[in-house]
Order: C-alpha cells, then sequence, then structure tokens
C-alpha cells in the first residue's frame, strides 16, 4: 500500500501564537496512497499544523519537503499549485456564488482572459458526477445544505492534480451515507496514489478508513503508528495521555424516572409551534430537570426546533406556556429573559464572536440580559470566567486571548460557558459535541447530567443516537421536518427502536406500545 | 538580542505603534524642512505656533471622527456627518443673527441647543432607517448626506449668513488656559464618549454587534437599539463639528461647511485600526487619524506646495500611509528580508521556487 519513500515530510516544527503554544517540535510525514489520520483532542494542534503546511501560517521553526525538495509555502493557493489541497474543517467557500464558480475561482479556464463559462460549468458537472452528485452547478452554493457544500469543497480540492490532499474534519457535518459516499472517493483517490490526510473525531472513521495515524498531545508529538497495530482503547489514552475510561464515564449514573420528573407544571409547554417550510407544527413539554433528546437525521428539522423554541425564527402561529402561564417566544432577548439558552451548531457563523476575548464571549449574554447601562463589575467578569475556564478546562486558560485563536472545541466550551453564565433554566444545545474530541465530548455529557441534577431543563440535539440515549430522559424523533413521535427512554428503547422510528415514521404504534 | 527582540515586536504590534509613528515622522519631516515648525510662543497669555493650529484646526475632525468610530465599529457608515455639519451651523448661525443681541450668552445657548436637537432628530432619522427599516447604512445616510446640504441651503436661504457674535466665535476661536478652547471642547468629546462606551458595556456590545451581528443576537442582544444609538451618537459629534467650523469664520454657509469632512473622519477611523468591516474600535487610534489629517493639510500648506499638487501629494502620502499599517504589505517586507540569508537547517540545498 505505501512506497517506501515519503511523498511529504515536516520535521522540528513549531509554532506560537500570542499567549499559546500551538506546535513543539512536530515531526510528521505522509506516503503516496496511503489515508493518514492526525488525532488529538482540540487544541492538540492539529489545524495548526495543517495551516503551516498549506501556507496559511508562517512556522517559527522546522522544515517542510514535497518530494524530497525543501517547500515553503506563503499560502494555500500556492500550496494547492504545488499539489497540496486542503478542504478546510469550516466550509470555506462562497455560498452567494454558484455552485460551479466555487469550483473553478481562482483558476477559471479562460480564452483571453475572459473566463469561459460553458467549459467551467461543464468541467464542474463532470467533477460532481465523479463523486457521484447530481447538482445544479448554477445554482449558488447557498441553496445546498451543508454537507452537500463540504462535497462541493471536496470536488474542488481534487480538480487540481492533488497528489495530497488534506481533509480537516470533513465528515463532522456528514450523515452516514454522505460519510460512506465520501470514503468511496477517498479510497478512489488511494488507489489513484495520492496521499490523504485525514483529521475527524470519530473513532470508527479513523479504523474504517486509515492506514496510520499520527497522534498529538498538546502540541507535540507523540507519536506514528500502523492502524492495525494501535488498539482503540490505546489511541484514545494516547491522545488523552492518561489511562481513562473515559467511554464508561457516563453510564451509571442513575437516570431518574420520568413519571416523577413530570409530576407538576411544565417549564415549557409549546403547543402548534411551527413554520412554514421550516417544521411542522409541533407540541413539547419540557420539565425542569428534565433531558429531552432531539434525534433525526441532518436536515430532518431539529434545528429549526430549537430556534422557534429560542424565538431565532418566530412561530406561524401556536402557544407557549412557561410555568403553567400563557407567554410568548418571539425574540431571542425575550427567550432569555424566560431562563432559556441556546447554543447553536453552527458556532463560527452564530456562536462565537471572534474578534473579542474569551472572557467578553463568555459574559456576553449575561451582560445583554443586564442591558448596556449596567456593566457586569470586572471583578465579577473574571470571577466567573475563572469558574468555568476552570470547570470547562479550557485551553489556552488566558481569558485576554481572542476567541478565534482557540481551537473549534474550546469555542464551543467558551459558547457553553457563556449560557451557564447566565444560570438558564432551559438549555437547548444543538450538536454541542460534534466535532470535537472524546475527552471533551465525554465533558460535556457529564455536565448535562450534572446540570440536569440540579434542576436545570436541557434539550439536547445530537445525530449520534447513543449520546441521546445515554442522556436523555425522553426522545423526541424528527423525520422530514416532523417530530413524529416522543418516547419514554426506558429499558426497551435503544438506537435501533429510534433508528426505526426515523425511518417509518410510525409514531402512533411506537407511542402506544 | 532575544530580549530586544522580543521588546522590538511588542512595540511594533502595538495597535497603536504604526499611527504614532507616521505622525512622528510627519512631524520630523516638516521641522526638518522648516526647523521653527515646532516652536510655540506665548503671547498676550495665549499660546501660539504651528503645533498648537494644528491642535486646534484638528478639533471638528475628531468630533466628527469619534462618531463615525462607533458607527463603524456596528458595521456601518454615517455619510452625513458633512451635512448635519453645516445643517447645526445653519440653524445656529440663523437664529442668532436674527437675535437683537448677538453677543448675549442665553442666546448662544438656545441656538446650540436647538441646533443641537434638530441634529438629533436627523441622527435618529439615520437610526430609524438603519436599524428599524433595514437600509444598508452606507444608502440610508446618503440619502441625508444629498438631502441635507438642501435642508441647509433651505435654512440659509441660500445666503452666507454672518453673524457678529462673541460667545458663538468662542467655540471656534476662544482660549481657556492659554489653549485653543477647540482643543477642551475636543478633548472633553473624546473622554465622554470614551466613558460612555468603555465605562459601560456599550462599547463591547458595539464591537460585538459589529463583529458577528448574528451570533449577537442569539446571545440576546438587541442590536437595533444599539445601532440606532451609535447614529444619534455620530449626530451629535457631527452638530458639535459644525458649530466649531462656522465659529471659525463667524458665518454659516450651507454648501461649504463640512464638505467632505465624512470622508476624512472615515480615513481617520481606519488610520486609527478600526476596521471597516466593524468588530474592535479604536478611540485613541481615530484621534491620532485625525492628527495625521490635520497634520497632513498642514504640510501642505507649510511647505507651499502648490495647490494644483496638493490634492495629489495628500493622496500619495494617505495611501503610503495604509500601506504602512497594512500586516500583510509590512510582511511581503520582512519576509524579504528574513529570507535573504538560507534558514541552516535547509541550507544544503538551494532554494527551490515552488512551480506557480
Amino acid at each position: 500500500m505505501t512506497d517506501s519513500r515519503p511523498v511529504l515530510t515536516m520535521t522540528g516544527i513549531s509554532k506560537s501564537f500570542p499567549g499559546v503554544r500551538a506546535l513543539h517540535d512536530v515531526n510528521f510525514r505522509l506516503f503516496p496512497g496511503e489515508v493518514h489520520a492526525l488525532m488529538g483532542e482540540n487544541g492538540a494542534g492539529k489545524s495548526t499544523l495543517i495551516k503551516v503546511l498549506t501556507g496559511v501560517y508562517d512556522t517559527d521553526a522546522g522544515a517542510t519537503t514535497l518530494d524530497g525538495e525543501p517547500v515553503s509555502f506563503t499560502g494555500p493557493m500556492q500550496a494547492t499549485a504545488a499539489g497540496v489541497s486542503t478542504v478546510f474543517q469550516e466550509v470555506n467557500l462562497c455560498t452567494n456564488l454558484s455552485v460551479a464558480e466555487n469550483i473553478f475561482i481562482g483558476r477559471e479556464p479562460r480564452v483571453f482572459g475572459a473566463v469561459r463559462w460553458g467549459e467551467v460549468r461543464r468541467r464542474a458537472r463532470a467533477l460532481l458526477a465523479r463523486l457521484d452528485l447530481d447538482l445544479d452547478v448554477s445554482a449558488p452554493l447557498g441553496s445546498y445544505s451543508l454537507a452537500i457544500q463540504q462535497m462541493v469543497a471536496i470536488a474542488r480540492a481534487i480538480d487540481i492534480k492533488a497528489r495530497v490532499l488534506i481533509l480537516d474534519e470533513p465528515t463532522s457535518s456528514l450523515d452516514a451515507s454522505e460519510v460512506a459516499q465520501l470514503f468511496r472517493i477517498m479510497r478512489q483517490l488511494r488507489d489513484e496514489g495520492i496521499a490523504i490526510l485525514f483529521v475527524t473525531h470519530f473513532l470508527d472513521q479513523v479504523y474504517e478508513i486509515s492506514d496510520r495515524i499520527t497522534v498529538l498531545r498538546n502540541g507535540g508529538l507523540v507519536g506514528e503508528y500502523l492502524t492495525t497495530e494501535l488498539p482503540q482503547l490505546s489511541l484514545v489514552e494516547k491522545m488523552i495521555g492518561k489511562e481513562l475510561d473515559v467511554l464508561e464515564g457516563i453510564e451509571e449514573h442513575s437516570r431518574r424516572d420520568l413519571a416523577t420528573l413530570e409530576e407538576g407544571t411544565p417549564l415549557v409547554a409549546v403547543s402548534g409551534f411551527g413554520r412554514a417550510g421550516a417544521v411542522e407544527p409541533f407540541s413539547l413539554t419540557i420539565h425542569a430537570g428534565e433531558v429531552v433528546g432531539l434525534a433525526g437525521l441532518l436536515g430532518s428539522g431539529r434545528t429549526e426546533v430549537a430556534r422557534l423554541l429560542f424565538g431565532a425564527d418566530r412561530t406561524d402561529g401556536g402557544q407557549v406556556a412557561i410555568d403553567g402561564a400563557a407567554s410568548s417566544l418571539r425574540t431571542p432577548a425575550q427567550a432569555i429573559d424566560h431562563g432559556v439558552g441556546f447554543c447553536s451548531e453552527n458556532r463560527r457563523a452564530e456562536g462565537i464572536v471572534a474578534d473579542l476575548s474569551v472572557r467578553e464571549n463568555m459574559i456576553l449574554a449575561m451582560q445583554a440580559a443586564r442591558g448596556w447601562l449596567r456593566p457586569i463589575p470586572r471583578r465579577r467578569q473574571d470571577e466567573l470566567v475563572d469558574k468555568y475556564v476552570k470547570a470547562l478546562n479550557i485551553r489556552p486558560a488566558d481569558p485576554e486571548v481572542p476567541v478565534r485563536n482557540l481551537s473549534g472545541g474550546n469555542q464551543q466550551k467558551v459558547l457553553l460557558a457563556r449560557w451557564l453564565i447566565t444560570e438558564p433554566r432551559l438549555l437547548i444545545l444543538d450538536e454541542p459535541t460534534r466535532g470535537i474530541d472524546i475527552g471533551a465530548k465525554t465533558e460535556i455529557q457529564r455536565l448535562v447530567t450534572q446540570l440536569s441534577d440540579g434542576g436545570m431543563a436541557v434539550l439536547f440535539i445530537s445525530a449520534e443516537l447513543e449520546e441521546v440515549l445515554r442522556l436523555s430522559h425522553k426522545v423526541a424523533v424528527m423525520r422530514d421536518r416532523q417530530m413524529v413521535a416522543q418516547l419514554a427512554n426506558d429499558e426497551s428503547l435503544d438506537a435501533d427502536r429510534i433508528m426505526q422510528t426515523i425511518a417509518s415514521g410510525s409514531h402512533r404504534e411506537e407511542a402506544d406500545r | 538580542m532575544n530580549d530586544t527582540m522580543s521588546r522590538y515586536r511588542t512595540m511594533t504590534g502595538h495597535r497603536l505603534f504604526w499611527p504614532a509613528a507616521v505622525l512622528f515622522v510627519m512631524l520630523a519631516a516638516n521641522t526638518i524642512y522648516r526647523p521653527g515648525f515646532l516652536s510655540i510662543e506665548l503671547k498676550d497669555g495665549h499660546l501660539y505656533g504651528t503645533p498648537i493650529d494644528i491642535l486646534r484646526l484638528s478639533a471638528p475632525l475628531i468630533l466628527v471622527a469619534l462618531g463615525m468610530t462607533l458607527v463603524i465599529s456596528t458595521g456601518g457608515i454615517d455619510l452625513s456627518v458633512g451635512s448635519l455639519c453645516a445643517i447645526s451651523g445653519a440653524i445656529a448661525c440663523m437664529y442668532i443673527s436674527k437675535q437683537p443681541d448677538q453677543n448675549s450668552v442665553g442666546v448662544v445657548v438656545t441656538a446650540l441647543a436647538m441646533a443641537l436637537g434638530v441634529s438629533l432628530v436627523l441622527g435618529a432619522w439615520n437610526g430609524v432607517l438603519v436599524a428599524v427599516i433595514g437600509i444598508q447604512p452606507i444608502i440610508a445616510t446618503l440619502i441625508l448626506m444629498v438631502a441635507g446640504r438642501g435642508l441647509a441651503q433651505l435654512i440659509t436661504e441660500g445666503q452666507i449668513i454672518t453673524i457678529n457674535s462673541e460667545p458663538y466665535r468662542a467655540i471656534g476661536l476662544g482660549h481657556a488656559l492659554t489653549l485653543p478652547l477647540a482643543i477642551f471642547i475636543a478633548l472633553a468629546a473624546a473622554l465622554l464618549v470614551a466613558a460612555f462606551t468603555r465605562r459601560t458595556a456599550l462599547g463591547m456590545i458595539i464591537e460585538s454587534v459589529g463583529g458577528n451581528a448574528m451570533a449577537s443576537r442569539l446571545a440576546g442582544i438587541r442590536s437595533g437599539r444599539v445601532i440606532f444609538l451609535v447614529y444619534v451618537i455620530s449626530a451629535a459629534c457631527a452638530a458639535v463639528a459644525g458649530f466649531m467650523m462656522t465659529a471659525n469664520v463667524s458665518s454659516a454657509d450651507g454648501n461649504a461647511a463640512g464638505l467632505w469632512v465624512e470622508l476624512d473622519a472615515i480615513l481617520a477611523v481606519v488610520i486609527g485600526g478600526t476596521s471597516l468591516a466593524g468588530g474592535r474600535f479604536f478611540l485613541s487610534g481615530t484621534i491620532i487619524g485625525a492628527l495625521i489629517i490635520q497634520t497632513l493639510t498642514t504640510t501642505v500648506y507649510a511647505m507651499d506646495i502648490s495647490p494644483q499638487t496638493s490634492l495629489l501629494f495628500k493622496a500619495v502620502v494617505v495611501i503610503a500611509v495604509c500601506l504602512i499599517q497594512a500586516p500583510a504589505f509590512r510582511a511581503r517586507f520582512s519576509r524579504r528580508r528574513r529570507n535573504a540569508p538560507p534558514p541552516a537547517t535547509i541550507a544544503d540545498k538551494p532554494k527551490e521556487q515552488v512551480p506557480a
């Protein structure tokens, strides 16, 4: 499978940001015709290594060779021209341009300086056909789902005669069939001799597709291993740096009885909430201390439900009662006044304010609720921020660093802290564990359990059924923009039954059983 | 060596370093050209000299630019400030000119209050167009930029209104503690805006709205109110600047007062380090930016650059200033310097150019 000569080597790479040592003396090599997984927790330096490799960042020290020749790229364009193509973690495309334009932007086929649009569209269609995608290449990219946008980004990357293809978290927004489709493409490209660098948090995917694994921890190199020689448990231990039975961390928590929880007045009871084109009218009650899971496929209306409950979108009709009294949830500010918090799944666009510091991002919601005339005293801010930086193990621990310098998982924790600081009564978490590593994932799951034990209601949205099952007292199932069932999470409920409900939508039989 | 190096980096990395350096170089160049440039003398209990003139003349621009900084920080822009200067000056002068006793302090205060009141209403108009109706800021404020000139003409009935009012004249030319009063007015406005934004949470909330409007809304910020407020603040700043401009010449000209000041103000904000895309804002940077622009204007006069070429000269300097400030531009030069001796680790092989 692998040649003896690496196509790419990186030796002694170091890189620091103000207040953060992102990489320290890291070595990395990549052989032609292999899928090489780069593993590590959030903030271990995976994204930084990729950005150094592709010239987005300068290095402080170290050397890179491509085909034995020293190279130093000054930007992704140059790296791409040399055969190193990247699909970055967050889709970096222009949603207002067409699919075809996105694939060829910056390297359009030209004649006498004029772009040959017919050729652009024809080649875009051919490329997408190779990926088994049937899209209207003239339609704006924004009209397609995030998953499709991801595939277009990959199409863009493989169009260039790439020898090295870097995929940073390509699967985090894809559903199972789309992942399978991606893996088929990856195998095809690998067999053509392309070296693929693959970053993911899904361990199963690593073992399904990769030939070799390099593990980073806290900006340093832990080691390089053949996938066949590294059992899953050892991999997790190497990533975390201590022997931990993290995978079992949550299981033993005593699950309180749903009937007991649902006694008394519900904290929030909505009926007939819905929005044309987004989600069919639904009814849902959430009690204090209850974790309600929201399961369903990508695009099944999970996020839309959350947005309606938070007032981010306005419902077309229906009623809401809070503590039994008729109320309304028409704007986020109003929802926050009622004690609702909402962590969006799209943390870059709808979550963090990249310019502001970790501290400012954390206190933002609390400050907004108080109004700008009543600033939170600086000492109180520092107390709160310090408490949550410690409690959530946010790295780097310097709250004055701009939040954009943090890794994705740590940004997610900052967002969580923003809401925990407001001490919400209902916290809506939309995919809080997507794209973050096992350690942080367990921490967040444990946190949800603790919060609900403390009386907070949680609406937990996740594509991972195991996670939903582990945490929830009740699971609402979404299918084709409808809430098709609400199932009590007792012994009889398992992933298979949720899957069947998603597949068949036969909620009546399920609910009656 | 390393220590000096890192100290040098910290210093040049400070956001005020480059604007301050540019200002310093300009002053130094002027002093070399004309050694008496920086000299200040005390006459009749007042300080005189070119530096004092620069401070006094930059006061209106500083005022306008302060308001503009907040607007730009929200991701907006206010093109109407020049017209607002003309309107506020016109109203004040028109009212004073109609009074029997133009030197009465009461008359002047009434005039200022009236003009300020109208400006606030016009600022609120901008705010409503942007924050409530949702028109793009550049278009929304363009309306008042164009219509405002007409409004100012209407107020002055197309004439240049000349007044003879000592208290009003003092706003532009008066002195206090040996220094021009205008400097203190600008300073007070700067401190007021700074306190208003940094002692409250307003500054952070403005930056949050400008940095990521969607995320701010989901964090519960009622961004409409904040955006409305910054246009009102901007109008208030422009109104006071308008008083100064008309007081300097004791007359109100609806056509000429505050003409193009919005462009100078935007430039001052950008030189000061606030991004036109919104987000973080820097009031101290804006003030230095305004001083740079005024120094440049003074330089043009001081160096006897012919009127035909003075605008071109200004343009060249402004381009240079902007380039020096751009990290990408500086990086291109520092990288070239750094790469001159090839790094030891790969010295055994000549550095290969990657085929583009």
